[in-house]
Parts: C-alpha cells; sequence; structure tokens
C-alpha cells in the first residue's frame, strides 16, 4: 500500500510562503505533524519527534514575522535529522542501545545552521545502526517501511530520513552519506538524494562512522529543495579540521540553465559492461535518462572507468577499519550505556558486547583483522591505492565530461528479509555510488520513472570535487525532463 | 580479534563470523591480487595539512552537563571500576 502524498508543498514554498506571511509556520508543522500521525505507525521513519520544540520553533518564526522581522532562507520548512547527528538536550542514539538514553552537549554544526536559517526540526529518524546497512533492517528499533509499498525496506542506512520526506513528513531531512546511504534510499523512496564534496559540509556532531568517506547531504521532494539545503548548511566549519577551506559552490545558481552543450558520460562499467547485476529495469530508466539530456542538447557518449570494479572491495576494507577504530570510543565511560564488570577490561568488554548489534559486531570484527600487525599492508594499506587509482579515473574522465552519470542502485526497493541471510548480497547494493565516497567526490540520485515492478528508480549524477553547480544544473534538467 | 575488539562472540557468532567475514575477505581478493607498487596511498581526499587554529581560550563544554550524561561521575570525574583485575 502507498502512503505518498500526491502533491507535497516544496521546501522553497514553503520558505516563500512564511516569510511573506501568506502561510504560517505553525500550519505547515501541523499539517506535516498530521500525516506523521496517521500514518507513522505503519512506517516508523522516527525515532524521536520533537513535537514541542518543532511547535515553539514555528510559533517563534511567526511571531518574528508578524513583528516584520528579517527571517531566514529557510522559515518554517519541517526537516528530519537522521539520528546520528547531535543535538543538545535531545535523545541521539544511532539506532543502537549502546547509545540509549544519551542526550548531547552540543549541537551538530548542521543543526546549528539549519536553526540559523530559520528551518523547523521535527525529529531523529530511523537508521541501520551506526549508519551500516542499506535497508534499515540493522537498526536496533525496528525496521523503517517504505511508503510506496510497505511491505518493501526504504533503503539504508538513511532510511528513516528518506521515508520521511517521501511520506510527507518533513519537507527535507538530512542523512549522512558513507557508500551510499543517502543515495540508495533516495533512489529506493523516489526522492532527491545529495552526497556533497567531502569536505563541503562540516562533520562536527556526525557521529562518525568511516571519518574518510562520511558526508551529510539532504533528502529532498525536487532538486531546487535539496539545493536550499545544501547551500545552507555547507561552507567551512572552523570545529572540523577537514572542512573546505574555501566557499562552497552554490548548488541553486545554475538550476534552470538546462544541458545544451555539457558533455554527459554514462559510465560503462555500471551499465552491464563490467559490474555484474544491476537490474534491466535499472539500466534501461538510466538509458531513458541519457537518451532525454541528450535530446536536451547535451552531448552524451560512455566513459570507462576501469578501477570502479574495485570499489566495493576497497570499500570494505577502508570503512571497517575505520569504524573500528571510531568505535572504540563507546567503551561505558563517558556516556551511553554500561554494563559493570570486575575492572575495567569486563566493563568495556560487556558494555559493548551488549550494546552492539550484530552488523555493527561483524564489521568491527572485519576492521580489526584489516588494521592488525602483518595484515595492515596487504588490506588497508593495499585498499588506499586502490582509492588512489579511482580517483586517477574520474580525473582523467573528467577531462572530457562535465558531469557523469549511472544508476543509483542495483535494483528497486527489496522485500524485507531477501538480502540480510548473507553480507555480500546487502553490501552489493552499493556498487554503484561507493565510488564517490572513494574519491570524496560529489553525487546525487534524482528519481526517474518507475521499474516493472511499479517502484521508483533513481539515476545518479557524478561531478568533480566541488562541481556542485553543474551537477545541480544536470539534476534539474533531469527533473524537468521525467 | 575478538578480544582486541573488546567483544565477546558466542561459539555460533564465531563460526558465522568466520565464515561471513571469509566471503568479504575472499571478494577483496581482486584488490590484493593488482599491482600497486608504483601508486601512492590516499588516506583522505581534501588535500589539507596541519589544520591548526589560534592558541587562544574559547568556551568549552559544560563539565556538569557532560559529566551529567556519564554512566557514572564523581568529583567532577568519570568514574569506571578498577583498572587492575585484583581486588586490593
Amino acid at each position: 500500500m502507498s502512503l505518498v502524498p500526491e502533491s507535497p508543498q516544496s521546501a522553497t514554498a514553503i520558505a516563500a510562503a512564511v516569510a511573506a506571511g501568506e502561510q504560517s509556520a505553525r500550519s505547515i508543522l501541523d499539517a506535516h505533524v498530521a500525516r506523521v500521525d496517521q500514518t507513522e505507525s505503519e512506517i516508523h521513519a522516527f525515532n524521536h519527534i520533537m513535537r514541542e520544540q518543532a511547535m515553539a520553533s514555528a510559533d517563534e518564526i511567526d511571531r518574528r514575522v508578524a513583528a516584520g522581522e528579517p527571517v531566514g532562507p529557510m522559515a518554517g520548512v519541517p526537516v528530519a535529522l537522521k539520528d546520528n547527528m547531535c543535538t543538545r538536550g535531545v535523545p541521539t542514539t544511532c539506532s543502537s542501545r549502546i547509545l540509549e538514553g544519551w542526550e548531547p552537549p552540543y549541537n551538530a554544526t548542521v543543526v546549528e545552521r539549519l536553526a540559523a536559517a530559520d528551518a523547523v526540526v521535527v525529529g531523529k529518524t530511523n537508521l541501520d545502526e551506526f549508519a551500516m546497512g542499506s535497508s534499515t533492517e540493522n537498526s536496533a528499533f525496528g525496521p523503517t517501511r517504505n511508503p510506496h509499498d510497505t511491505s518493501r525496506v526504504p533503503g539504508g542506512s538513511s532510511g528513516g530520513s528518506a521515508a520521511a520526506v517521501a511520506a510527507g513528513f518533513a519537507a527535507v531531512a538530512l542523512g549522512s552519506d558513507t557508500g551510499g546511504s543517502i543515495r540508495q534510499p533516495a533512489a529506493l523512496c523516489g526522492v532527491v538524494g545529495v552526497k556533497p564534496t567531502y569536505g563541503a559540509v562540516s562533520r562536527y556532531g556526525l557521529i562518525a562512522f568511516a571519518s574518510s568517506l562520511d558526508q551529510i547531504g539532504p533528502f529532498a521532494h525536487t532538486v531546487a529543495d535539496a539545493a536550499l539545503v545544501h547551500d545552507t548548511i555547507s561552507g567551512h566549519d572552523p570545529l572540523d579540521s577537514t572542512s573546505i577551506p574555501s566557499a562552497a559552490a552554490s548548488a541553486s545558481s545554475d538550476l534552470a540553465r538546462g544541458v545544451e552543450g555539457l558533455r554527459i558520460g554514462l559510465i560503462s562499467e555500471m551499465m552491464g559492461d563490467g559490474i555484474e547485476g544491476i537490474a534491466p529495469d535499472v539500466l534501461a530508466r538510466t538509458q531513458a535518462a541519457a537518451d532525454a539530456l541528450g535530446a536536451a542538447g547535451a552531448h552524451v557518449s560512455p566513459v570507462s572507468i576501469p578501477a570502479a570494479i574495485y570499489g566495493l572491495s576497497a570499500y570494505y576494507l577502508v570503512a571497517p577499519a575505520e569504524a573500528s577504530s571510531n568505535l572504540s570510543r563507546y567503551d561505558g565511560v563517558r556516556y551511553g550505556q554500561r554494563v559493570d564488570g570486575a575492572n575495567v577490561a569486563q566493563m568495556n568488554t560487556a558494555t559493548r558486547t551488549s550494546g552492539f548489534g550484530e552488523e555493527v559486531k561483524r564489521r568491527i570484527m572485519l576492521g580489526t583483522y584489516a588494521l592488525s600487525a602483518g595484515y595492515y599492508d596487504a588490506y588497508y594499506g593495499k585498499a588506499q591505492k586502490v582509492r588512489t587509482l579511482i580517483l586517477e579515473n574520474f580525473d582523467k574522465a573528467y577531462e572530457d565530461f562535465d558531469v557523469l552519470l549511472s544508476p543509483t542502485s542495483p535494483c528497486t526497493a527489496f522485500p524485507f528479509g531477501d538480502k540480510t541471510a548473507d553480507p555480500m548480497t546487502m553490501y552489493v547494493n552499493d556498487v554503484c555510488t561507493i565510488p564517490s565516497n572513494l574519491t570524496g567526490h560529489p553525487a546525487m540520485s534524482v528519481p526517474f520513472g518507475v521499474g516493472s515492478d511499479g517502484l521508483p528508480v533513481g539515476v545518479q549524477v557524478l561531478a568533480p570535487a566541488q562541481g556542485e553547480t553543474v551537477m545541480f544544473r544536470v539534476a534539474a534538467a533531469l527533473e524537468a525532463l521525467r | 580479534m575478538a578480544y582486541l575488539a573488546r567483544l565477546e562472540l558466542s561459539q555460533d557468532e564465531l563460526e558465522l563470523f568466520t565464515e561471513q567475514l571469509g566471503d568479504v575477505l575472499e571478494h577483496a581478493a581482486d584488490v590484493e591480487a593488482l599491482d600497486l607498487d608504483h601508486v601512492e596511498p590516499m588516506a583522505h581526499t581534501v588535500p589539507l595539512r596541519n589544520v591548526v587554529r589560534a592558541d587562544v581560550v574559547t568556551a568549552t563544554l559544560d563539565r556538569d552537563e557532560v559529566l551529567g550524561q556519564a554512566p557514572a561521575s564523581e568529583g567532577g570525574q568519570f568514574r569506571v571500576p578498577r583498572i587492575l583485575g585484583e581486588e586490593p
């Protein structure tokens, strides 16, 4: 059964109407909360709903509009946050038992920036535990269901954020993308999802999974809405030492320019010539997108990224290695749960054994192995070299092309339990999205029709580092052509 | 490995993980087989070096608020079980 609203009001329309005093922020919020009350019990997009706080911020925005005071560019826009972003005094769990009950003493930089833009945060969304998964089935608090068909997964790991937007619980949402965790659920839920350039959006207050790959980005109904959010949250932050010091590329400046004369490369390895297992209907929709862009005046031709076929292997060495290191901080000392033991080591072990779920333990074990003495060079070291190889391939492609195109996910939304028995089957979901995390380049998923099962298909637009302007430009054209 | 990661695994988990992680490492054999002697490793995608800030005192997190979120604290510090295994 589909629980997707017919024609949701866009974030740009909401912000304009609220700033002009034509609609109150409170009435916008109430309409979204009404949808939550109707269908959240069937979807489970949220870990925590911030009803009271949201009403207070909406009322404050309305008071300022009435008093003739200026309001921000996202005035009154209801936004949902993936529950791995710190919100001061509001539970932040990463969908893990180990952080149950924890209330961070500070806000993530993105939370501060949304507040400064007068967005209204409505709640914290469900995810695969510590963002490790592609279906939200790894959440300690139960899975999220896809609003297009509640018998199917929403994708992951940011499945709650994707579902919250698709179901009309929030106009936009933030997710985090380490190997495809924004783009894949966006594709499966029929919304726009963006992984910005690594370093474009501050990671301060984003609970770390794999630090050299993690990046925060938006979910939205439209490309223009995603651009509004991107431009709100991006830009240098002294609190994140990996933040790019120069000004962020504008996402919204060229949305109406069209694609006349742009050079667009269709990645052969992801179109059936190299990477196996991409569904025929997904390939057909991606080809249709390429053809439509060609008809609109772009020069579209195939391009080869030979090292892309090694992306999955490199990722499943790099990401678990960094995760095993990052997750060593959950030791029962400073925050979250503690299970007592006779001494510190026993307390650490008891806490972690009871607090972490199966997939998290699996990846910690894999990462510990990949980093252990004697294996470091063979696994982690080699995977880092593959990253260089993939980056060189992409750099060469961008000498001839402005953007690249591929499928986002190898398949449409799949039924619960379909891929949980064998981890490799689940990992393969990220095969088209992983290369952009390894290179740090931006990439986004745009809905482009449906597959043979009637469920949404997403097409991925990839761009060089800090190439958000041209990436959003092509995405906007694609949106208009579907 | 489980000891290094401070995890206790049941016999069933050990057997399951050994098999599953074997599959992942088998998939990674394609990377192991590559000749990459001439390629520089990449730790990071942003070319930044030694990011520092001015050495001035700024506001920090409130100590009581931080300790209030800890499983146990005492006298302005985190409280943990004894560090050495032996009883006094």
